[in-house]
């Protein structure tokens, strides 16, 4: 297997290094639960932060397109934390449901709503311009902005985040894609810091946003 | 007589189900998902009952509404939504149900003609191996989840 096959399409062996990877960090998540709960036992409440602690591994440079054909990079998002998700506009079900998943829990932020990035990276490029995914997102809260690339902006993006994708070929010439689903958030210095699962129930997903901006 | 002949008549008229369509296949709860601006695809989804004695399949379907309709499969696991096109149908036995529902089995609409908004109603025909085509209403609506 060349390194450029592994870029554009991530193999089932990527996909098993990444499952692995994903057991690692849920296993540093739960050392890092426990630490906190056994701190909390020893500590007046008042020293207890719930800042998320960042999880290296995850997040770095990319370089992409917006929904507005503007130029964006990792620097564009910094400064404040971030929610990106991966997905596509052919997406029947997972992908809308989440956009409107962001989008109610963005208006139950409220004022604080303006303090986090929201990002929806297609890893389909060629169906997903700047163009179809502008009008795609007017359906949902115009605070999430959609960013695409090249082939190989979409794969180095991905990389970065342990985010999988695949095209599977359907009748007829179509085709669909097979991806992460999972809410990648990020603290204001680009530092990975947790995830929201799809579906997750609106109360959980909306505490983990408000963390964020601790 | 003329009158019981016509109540005999109107009798049987009466029991042509409102969704359905062969005597052997029932469709009930269908919808489908509103779908974006632009979207290029939609889902149905419903429950499909065969009465009949014989095992049936799912193949696919047409519809006025979209260029093509698939029966597809999604599955999401460690983290990962998988999408597959269920290429042999979806088998339904005899006497059994068949759930199409979001999260696993639905009907794949490609190349909507126009955009599905809530409070709409589309008609999907389903094509099964043996009972042959089901015309099906599809009410669009917000998924109940929510």
């Amino acid at each position: 297997m060349t390194f450029q096959s592994l870029r554009t399409t991530p193999s089932a062996h990527k996909g098993s290094y990444m499952r692995l990877q994903r057991y690692i960090l849920m296993a540093g998540v739960i050392v890092v639960a426990a630490t906190t709960s056994s701190a909390a036992t020893g500590l007046p409440t008042s020293h207890i932060s719930n800042k998320p602690t960042p999880i290296p591994g995850i997040g770095g440079p990319f370089n992409l397109i917006d929904d507005n054909g503007r130029k964006v990079s990792a620097a564009t998002l910094a400064g404040k934390p971030s929610a990106i998700f991966f997905g596509y506009t052919f997406c029947p079900e997972v992908c809308p449901t989440t956009l409107q998943d962001v989008t109610s829990w963005i208006s139950a932020l409220g004022s604080d709503a303006g303090k986090i990035n929201y990002v929806f990276v297609t890893i389909d490029p060629h169906r997903d311009t700047p163009k179809v995914m502008h009008q795609y997102l007017s359906s949902f809260d115009r605070r999430i902005r959609g960013f695409s690339g090249t082939d190989e902006q979409t794969a180095k993006i991905a990389r970065e985040y342990g985010a999988y994708y695949k095209r599977v070929p359907a009748a007829g010439g179509s085709y669909v894609m097979n991806h992460s689903d999972r809410i990648y958030l990020m603290n204001a210095q680009g530092q990975y810091v947790g995830s929201i699962s799809y579906r997750e129930p609106d109360a959980s997903a909306i505490s983990k946003l408000k963390q964020l901006l601790q | 007589m003329r009158i019981s002949i016509a109540m005999f008549f109107l009798f049987f008229v009466s029991l042509i189900p409102t969704v359905a369509a062969t005597p052997n296949i029932r469709v009930d709860g269908a919808w489908a998902a509103p779908t974006p601006n632009g979207a290029q695809t939609g889902v149905a989804y419903m429950v499909i009952h065969n009465q009949g004695p014989n095992d049936d399949r799912l193949v696919g379907g047409t519809s006025p509404a979209a260029d093509k309709i698939q029966v597809h499969e999604m599955k999401v696991t460690n983290d990962i939504m998988e999408m597959r096109e269920v290429v042999d149908g979806l088998p339904v036995a005899a006497g059994r149900t068949a759930e199409l529902k979001p999260g696993g089995f639905h009907m794949m609409l490609i190349g909507l003609k126009r955009q599905l908004r809530a409070g709409q109603d589309i008609v999907l025909t389903l094509r099964f191996e043996h009972a042959g085509e089901v015309l099906v209403h599809v009410p669009v609506r917000a998924d109940s989840r929510r």
